[in-house]
């Protein structure tokens, strides 16, 4: 298959960024997207230009590295998948295509196609965890955990932290990459002791960081890898609410 | 130099007690003082670092990865064992122990083994403890299910992303010590070069991989965490940037490599289809729970597989392997394909494929309940292949996917250089010639929580420590002598993409020196491998800039190092007149054709020692003793 593409090329945090065309010939019609990079940038590579820089390691869905805005879409025109995983053949051959980084503001770009996606891990610090040291912890059998209950808490602990949620909400919001942590700790006992502290650190440090509000566009539903439900952000906003009553 | 793996005396299943109680200990009030340097950020680097930091030690930890979460753990699917004996089924500790020595064809040191077996339980509580949604029956309690070479089910699982959930807790608990302010995360920082004073390890040299700035990080000691490096290969099931660098670094600083030439193929992989292709996909062991591998019993029989009837199908692994059927080990089963696969008797527009044939289950408990055990593998099956595994069997094959070799390291987990540990996948500790499925998390998990925050202590505790300046000859020497590597990259100018180079030493690696290896083509690998790096040095191209965000760099500079370890990795294959697990050396088999090995010449482990560029490497040997496993044939009938 063959494909034009139109690139975003950006030097650094601080050039202005433009596209760039370049063509990809004869694409195997398995090959995903960032496989059809991989030949781009070999060409460019040996005509000794700079290849293009895009972010990606596992390129099974689960590292959460990859991320690009393929053609307006976030990880590409369809529903639950990372871009790593979307193949060629779901495009037909001659297709222009467009490649841009994710854009949220607390996202700033790196180079080309790479962005830093910090702000999560900062996120995750201010209150993802429970508070256990190494060999505190009691015999794993000790508290049962029906089975459905633990089913949710693995529906929610999916997130593979991509950042598409934020990417694709018309707000810039975070809601449901920290509405999957908080609502995982809050369903399991063994996070519950923190349940109020947690929520709370959480969004105020969403909030610092400069993602938007959630206003229950979910477009993020749709366009997280793992399908993430928003019922999360509503279990979120309960935890929130409870939390806050709880403090005053 | 003599080896000497520190191993305490005394019955085994007191040794780690016992030295737990014989170790220093650091007063609390002066660890603050101490700091630890740990690159990777993988089950075993995050666990490690929450740990010491836990214990008030001052952390330093480093990763190529933009986030500590995107370490190549992540990626693990099947599970993690532990010897909890819930469901009654007779485990014990002293089981995982034999089975763990019996399944790595006895080339593992039986100490560690045994600790690593003991420990198992806990790191079950401990990630249970941090909110990881193992799978659960009913009733609310753990479910496990079975992994090849064990007739038991000891395995741990969160549907098939268990490497994520372990990862993501010893994640939240790095993130909580980062957020306490005893870890330090650098990210997007890879390490270049290892810094050695008076011969112990004090520092790193890092690469910034967004400004390409070099800097120089010292501590009181470095624990390398930084997997596996199956990558050698090519195509492998290893996330793409998993590479051998800091291994090579530390190793031309004088750490000794042991085993290199035990590589492990998986058999479950979804076949190669084309060159474009960058990776392989596992699809996870767990899936021979319910799966039957079969070919059919004639030639060229192109019907559908569903057309296919009963009889005219070859179970072959049921039928050589009666007792343990789809659930021996992964080196057999995989030499099995490749037999049945050299024979003519493969599947698929290649040949190169065997079937993996869920029917049976299907019909017996439906396709939802399939779904919801393993709905993330059949999915990503059906994207790859698009075929749809529920419709029809999968077509698997045999594929690199991990490396029991590794830095030597001794009982306490530390290598040849006096302060420089090694975890994970990265040592060559307790899997012997071959690794059991879901025991690489397990031992991450035990080297990160349970051993080094002991050892490293008492290496602390135990050693006068002289103040290393930032401009000493060995601090500078070494930033200098990372700033000349790039230069060198850089230089070289010709035409050629270093990928291209990469591919090449993959399609040498596995034709000569993987599945099956003869002294003949791991004679004429070495050569080939020799005259890639001659062409390397002289026609490499790497574009860009080097003070900048550049992929080419980095690969760059990998591969160089990739090409090393592939020699050395052929030679210790070439050497070794045996074939025990995953090293299957043609010359060396019974009459069914399984491994033969020589416990006379080779029960040892194959520490080989720099000796310079250029200079063939020098073998040392870590002599294998048995004392409570006494070696036998290894028979899964
Ligand atoms: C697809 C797949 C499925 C698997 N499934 C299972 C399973 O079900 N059960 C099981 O037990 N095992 C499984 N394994 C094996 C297991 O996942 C790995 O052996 C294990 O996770 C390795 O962990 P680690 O901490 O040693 O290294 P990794 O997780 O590989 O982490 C390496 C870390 O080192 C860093 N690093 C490396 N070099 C440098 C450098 N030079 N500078 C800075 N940072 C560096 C990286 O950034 C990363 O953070 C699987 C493996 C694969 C490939
Ligand atoms: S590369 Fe890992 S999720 Fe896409």
């Amino acid at each position: 298959m063959d494909f034009k593409l139109k690139v975003w090329r950006q030097k650094n945090r601080d050039d202005k960024g433009h596209f760039e065309d370049y063509t990809a010939k004869g694409i195997s019609e398995a090959a995903s997207v960032l496989e059809m990079l991989d030949v781009v940038n070999r060409e460019l590579v040996a005509a000794g230009k700079d290849p293009i820089a895009f972010d990606h390691d596992c390129r099974e869905g689960i590292c959460g590295s990859c991320g690009l805005v393929i053609n307006g879409g976030v990880h590409g025109p369809f529903e639950h998948n990372t871009t790593c995983e979307l193949r060629m053949r779901r495009f037909s051959d001659g297709d222009t295509i467009v490649l841009e980084p994710f854009r949220a503001r607390p996202f700033p770009i790196i180079k080309d196609l790479v962005v830093d996606r910090s702000a999560f891990d900062r996120i995750m610090q201010a209150g993802g965890y429970v508070t256990v040291k190494t060999g505190q912890a009691p015999e794993a059998n000790g508290i049962a955990v029906p089975k459905k209950i633990a089913d949710e808490a693995m529906d929610a602990a999916q997130c593979v932290g991509c950042g598409a949620c934020a990417a694709t909400c018309p707000n810039g919001s975070a809601m449901l990459f920290v509405a999957a942590k908080v609502s995982q700790l809050a369903l399991l006992p063994q996070g519950k002791a923190e349940r109020k502290e947690r929520a709370l650190a959480m969004v105020a440090q969403m909030d610092k960081e400069g993602f938007g509000s959630c206003s229950n566009t979910y477009a993020c539903e749709a366009k997280c890898p793992k399908g993430v439900s928003v019922t999360h952000i509503a279990r979120l906003n309960r935890e929130y609410l409870r939390a806050g009553f709880g403090s005053k | 130099m003599k080896l000497d793996p520190k191993v305490p005396t005394g019955p085994i299943e007191k040794r780690w007690s016992q030295h737990k109680f014989d170790m220093k200990l650091v007063n609390p009030a002066n660890r603050r003082k101490y700091t630890v340097i740990i690159v990777g950020t993988g089950l075993a680097g995050s666990s490690a670092a929450a740990s010491l930091a836990e214990l008030g030690f001052n952390v330093e930890s480093f990763s190529f990865h933009e986030s500590p979460r995107r370490a190549h753990s992540i990626a693990a699917q099947g599970g993690i064992n532990a010897a909890k004996n819930y469901v009654n089924d007779g485990d014990s500790v002293w089981r995982l122990f034999h089975d763990t020595v019996k399944g790595g064809d006895y080339r593992a040191r039986e100490s560690n083994v045994y600790r690593l077996a003991e420990v198992s339980g806990n790191i079950i509580d401990q990630c249970v403890a941090q909110g990881v949604p193992f799978a659960r029956e009913y009733g609310g309690s753990l479910d496990t299910r079975s992994f090849g070479g064990a007739q038991l089910s000891r395995t741990f699982y969160a549907r098939g992303q268990t490497g994520q959930q372990l990862l993501l807790g010893a994640y939240s608990a790095l993130s909580r010590n980062i957020h306490n302010g005893g870890v330090t995360f650098h990210g997007r920082k890879e390490m270049v070069d290892l810094i050695v004073v008076d011969g112990r390890a004090r520092g790193i040299v890092v690469r910034d991989l967004v400004t390409g700035e070099l800097s120089t990080h010292l501590a009181n000691a470095v624990i390398l965490a930084t997997g596996g490096y199956s990558n050698v290969f090519y195509l492998s099931t290893n996330a793409l940037a998993c590479n051998t660098s800091a291994i090579m670094k530390a190793w031309r600083k004088g750490a000794y490599l042991a085993n290199p030439c035990y590589t492990q193929i998986h058999p479950t992989c979804i076949p190669v289809a084309g060159d474009y292709q960058s990776k392989l996909t596992l699809m996870s062991e767990s899936l021979r729970n319910d799966g039957r591998v079969w070919v059919p019993k004639k030639k060229g029989d192109s019907r559908n597989p569903a057309q296919i009837p009963e009889e005219e199908r070859d179970y072959y692994l049921e039928r050589l392997y009666p007792s343990f059927g789809n659930l021996v080990p992964r080196d057999v089963a995989s030499r099995r394909a490749k037999e049945i696969c050299d024979k003519g008797l493969g599947v698929g527009k290649t040949g190169l494929s065997v079937y993996l044939d869920f029917a049976d289950a299907i019909n017996r408990n439906g396709e939802e309940w399939m779904a919801e055990k393993y709905g993330n593998l059949m999915d990503m099956y059906h994207e790859i292949t698009d075929e749809d595994p529920y419709k029809q069997p999968m077509r698997i094959y045999p594929a690199l996917h991990y490396t029991m070799g590794g830095l030597w390291v001794d009982y306490h987990l530390q290598s040849t250089i006096p302060g420089l540990f090694v975890a994970g996948e990265a040592n060559f500790s307790d899997h012997g010639a071959n690794r059991l499925g879901a025991s690489a998390l397990m031992q991450g998990l035990a080297d990160g929580y349970f051993v080094l925050p002991y050892t490293v202590s008492d290496y602390l505790a135990g050693t006068k420590f002289e103040a290393v300046k930032a401009d000493a000859p060995e601090v500078a020497g070494a930033s200098k002598d990372a700033k000349a590597g790039i230069d060198k990259l850089m230089g070289v100018n010709g035409k050629t993409p270093a990928d291209i180079f990469h591919r090449r030493l993959g399609h040498v690696m596995w034709e000569k020196v993987g599945m099956a290896r003869e002294k003949k083509g791991l004679e004429e690998a070495i050569g080939e491998i020799k005259n890639i790096r001659k062409d390397f040095w002289k026609d490499l191209k790497v574009s860009g800039s080097p003070d900048d965000l550049n992929m080419e760099i980095e690969r760059a500079a990998r591969v160089a190092d990739f090409i090393d370890l592939g020699e050395l990795l052929a030679t210790d294959a070439l050497h070794r007149e045996e074939s025990c697990g995953g090293h299957f050396r043609v010359e060396h088999q019974t009459d069914e054709g399984e491994t033969k090995r020589d416990d006379q010449n080779f029960a040892y482990a194959a520490a080989w020692q720099y000796s310079g560029e250029g200079q063939a490497p020098v073998l040392n040997k870590d002599e294998l003793t048995f004392e409570y496993d006494i070696p036998s044939s290894r028979s899964y009938k």
